[in-house]
């Protein structure tokens, strides 16, 4: 194959070989095999004539950090290539990410929709920032496409989810939210960070726009931060332009490790989906537990589109523990001894977390009554561990 | 604790200050002290490094060790095991060995008066011969390269410990996942780093790993009055590369046996030398000794001469021509121009490394894509 471009990788190639050699060169710099990090801040013009070609854009070139680097330009096209995008932005993380793509998009008066459950910053980010400029968000309970629909304006710009959603796992059906859409003529973006481009496809279904913590599983090693906007290049020329004038690009030495990471993308994924199913499937036979959520159980209140969307479903686990306490609940995730408590997801070392201490602590009650996040709700995110040292560590520690 | 939970968690303890998930890359140079004379842990980068440490730590839980000791390469590392003997000792080594360690033991270890010779590992009889009243050092690799002959390890460590002399085995191409020579009698492995324990083309180094904590002390030793040490970022980068180790090497196995059976019927191809085909010599002792898989390596002869395995090598799109292996994109070569070129040409012929040959190191690429590679190479 010969430098595959974004969007036109040969359909024929398998998804391994599209995350090892799509976006780069055959040929690298000094012929090494793994392309360079490339840290320069600024790049030379030979001549005042070369100035000027750059900026009569007779020739594509670097120029000054914060508008690109060569590292991130191959992985932009290897991002895209993997989800099928025929573009991507890369970001400095996954909230520079949305912040970068909403603030392209939005002006003041337009509305966005949302899926109510969602990030808790994602929220945040429209309810408190947005609405300074005048942009209205409105949310609307997760997977209820007759009240998005209901909620559209002529001022409507967007309609927002993630599939699946943090930390409930509703999958969305993206076929009848890309058809309320198109109805409306407004756009959509779906955040997939909890699928990957290796269980779910958005754009496959017509979706405008898809969103990647790709701090996540896209890096994988709990080891840098990154974000990434795939979609049309048309789409994403003035969110390329306003990430140039914002700043949030991501480094040279970061895009290195996650383009390292993406090598083993498919391989990584394959083991997080088996823990996830494996783990989902121990814990919903456990006594002490009341209920879990996961896409991969026949008891998941989304199976049915998780099945008809996704290929897999991923290394996160949520679940209630019965008749617990917040106490009780926080003593079972201070109690294992693999997964270490702390927040994210998706890279190789299995996390834990308790949501309600974790993520919504400052909440009034009733606020997180109204997100769903019970005072005995876990968050496991499953790594790379084997299989039966995590169940064993799981067992010791709700049986302790 | 399995495997991927070793090699995900051990040596990789959060860390207590800042409660990072992973460990800092310690690039110090030096480490300041509470009082003259008195070493806290760490002094001297050379002497030690907590990342460095971290990575020994993983590696010897891998490798059943009770330590190891990171090098910048894997020369390196096999070159600190050769300082073990003095003036008048004899190693012998298997003669399916990479050039690189052929070149180091012939034209720099005998420098200082070290005697060494090579025999066929394979065949026990002839290297128990080779063995003499000064051999201190035997050293073998299992799969060999390139012909991936396969050395009874078990056998080999019962003989050298008949005749008093220590056993390195160059563990490189089978990895801890296939196989633990440490547990089958072994006293150290070597590895080098650069390959599957990195495992992405972006790192060089080396890895001593042995059982003996008195062997750990003197090969510490030489380690430390020497210097041929790993360096911080390189050691982060290979702790990373071994928590997908067990996945990369098994999907890479999987991959290698279908390529293996599928050049074994094709007419363009004379012969193919892979551990995990039944009619490979070493296959039965393999089973054994390999477990989950048979090595990612793969080596075949194509019908022709010199010049039409060269064709082959530089006529494919996905495997790259290069030197090196174990990692995620897909190498071929022709050991006769590239990696053996350091041996003799005699040496060449009598140890069968044939013109024809070509070699493999299979990737993580989808096998359909390098089937499909392979094979429009094979029509250059």
């Amino acid at each position: 194959m010969t430098d595959p471009t974004p969007g036109q990788s040969p359909p024929r190639l398998g998804p391994s070989t599209i995350a090892i050699h799509s976006g780069e060169s055959r040929q690298k710099l000094a012929h090494s095999i793994t392309d360079p990090i490339i840290c320069a801040s600024t790049y030379t013009f030979a001549n005042t004539q070369a100035v000027i070609d750059y900026i009569e854009q007779k020739q594509q070139r670097e120029e000054y950090g914060r508008y690109g680097n060569p590292g991130e330009d191959v992985i932009e096209k290897k991002l895209a290539a993997i989800e099928g995008g025929e573009d991507a932005v890369l970001y400095a993380s996954g909230m520079a990410a949305i912040v970068g793509l909403l603030m392209t998009k939005l002006s003041t008066g337009d509305e966005i929709i949302f899926f109510d459950e969602c990030y808790h910053r994602s929220r945040e980010f429209c309810v408190k920032h947005l609405t300074r400029y005048g942009v209205v968000t409105r949310q609307v309970k997760a997977c209820d496409y007759e009240a998005m629909a209901a909620a559209i304006t002529p001022q409507t710009k967007m309609l927002v989810s993630e599939s699946p959603t943090n930390p409930h796992l509703s999958c969305v059906d993206l076929e009848k939210f890309v058809a309320i859409a198109r109805e409306h003529q407004v756009e959509t973006l779906i955040d997939a960070t909890l699928a990957t481009p290796y269980n779910l496809r958005p754009i496959e279904y017509g979706v405008d726009y898809v969103l990647h913590s790709a701090t996540k599983y896209l890096g994988g090693h709990n080891d840098l931060l990154a974000g990434v906007i795939v979609g049309s290049a048309e789409k994403l020329d003035a969110v390329r332009n306003l990430r140039g004038i914002m700043g949030a690009i991501n480094s040279p030495h970061n895009v290195y490790l996650l383009q390292r990471g993406l090598k083993t993308f498919e391989l990584r994924m394959q083991r997080h989906n088996q823990n996830g199913q494996a783990l989902a499937e121990f814990l919903e036979n456990h006594p002490r537990v009341e209920k879990v959520y996961y896409p991969g159980l026949k008891s998941h209140s989304y199976h049915a589109e998780a099945v008809k969307y996704m290929r897999g479903f991923g290394g996160l686990v949520t679940f209630l523990v019965k008749d617990a306490d917040w106490r009780q609940t926080a003593n079972v995730v201070d109690a294992v001894q693999i997964p270490r408590i702390a927040p994210s997801l998706g890279g190789v070392e299995s996390l834990i977390e308790q949501p309600l201490v974790m993520s919504y602590y400052e909440q009034k009650p009733e606020d997180r009554q109204r997100f769903g996040i019970p005072d005995n709700m876990i968050r496991l995110a499953c790594g790379l561990e084997n299989t039966e040292d995590l169940i064993a560590d799981l067992q010791q520690a709700l049986e302790r | 604790m399995k495997f991927r939970t070793k090699a995900i968690h051990l040596g990789n303890e959060r860390d207590a200050q800042t409660g990072a998930v992973v460990p800092p890359i310690h690039v110090a140079s030096t480490f300041v002290q509470h009082q003259a004379g008195e070493w806290r842990e760490f002094d001297y980068s050379r002497s030690g490094n907590p990342t460095r440490k971290g990575l020994e730590e993983t590696l010897a839980a891998l490798e059943g060790g009770c330590g190891a000791l990171a090098f910048a390469s894997g020369m390196a590392a096999t070159h600190a095991a050769t300082m073990l003997l003095r003036s008048g000792d004899h190693i012998l080594a298997g003669s399916d060995i990479y050039g690189g360690t052929y070149r180091l033991l012939h034209k720099i270890v005998n420098r200082a008066g070290i005697e060494v010779s090579l025999a066929p590992a394979t065949d026990l009889t002839a290297f128990a011969q080779a063995i003499r009243p000064t051999t201190k050092l035997i050293w073998i690799e299992s799969p060999g390269n390139p012909l991936m002959s396969i050395t009874d390890i078990a056998a080999v460590a019962q003989l050298a410990q008949r005749h008093d002399c220590l056993l390195g085995v160059d563990n490189t191409f089978a990895s801890p996942v296939l196989t633990r020579p440490l547990e089958l009698g072994a006293d150290i492995v070597m590895h080098s780093a650069t390959k599957y324990l990195g495992g992405h083309s972006d790192v060089l180094g080396g890895a001593l790993v042995v059982k003996d904590p008195e062997l750990f002390k003197q090969l510490y030793f030489v380690q430390n009055a020497t210097g041929g040490v790993l360096g911080p970022f390189d050691a982060f980068l290979v702790s990373r590369g071994l928590k997908t180790l067990a996945i990369r090497m098994l999907a890479q196995c999987e991959t290698a046996q279908t390529l293996a059976e599928w050049l074994t019927n094709d007419p363009r191809v004379t012969r193919v030398l892979y551990p995990g085909l039944a009619q490979h010599p070493g296959h039965d002792i393999a089973r054994r000794q390999m477990l989950g898989g048979f090595g990612a390596m793969l080596t075949f002869e194509v019908a022709g001469d010199y010049a039409q395995a060269k064709r082959v090598a530089e006529s494919t799109k996905l495997f790259q021509l290069a030197v090196s292996l174990g990692a995620v994109e897909s190498l071929i070569e022709q050991p006769a121009s590239m990696s053996h070129a350091s041996y003799d040409a005699a040496a060449r012929a009598a140890f069968g490394i044939t013109d024809g040959l070509i070699r493999l190191s299979i990737g993580l690429e989808d096998v359909e894509d390098l089937q499909a590679d392979l094979d429009q190479a094979l029509q250059a």
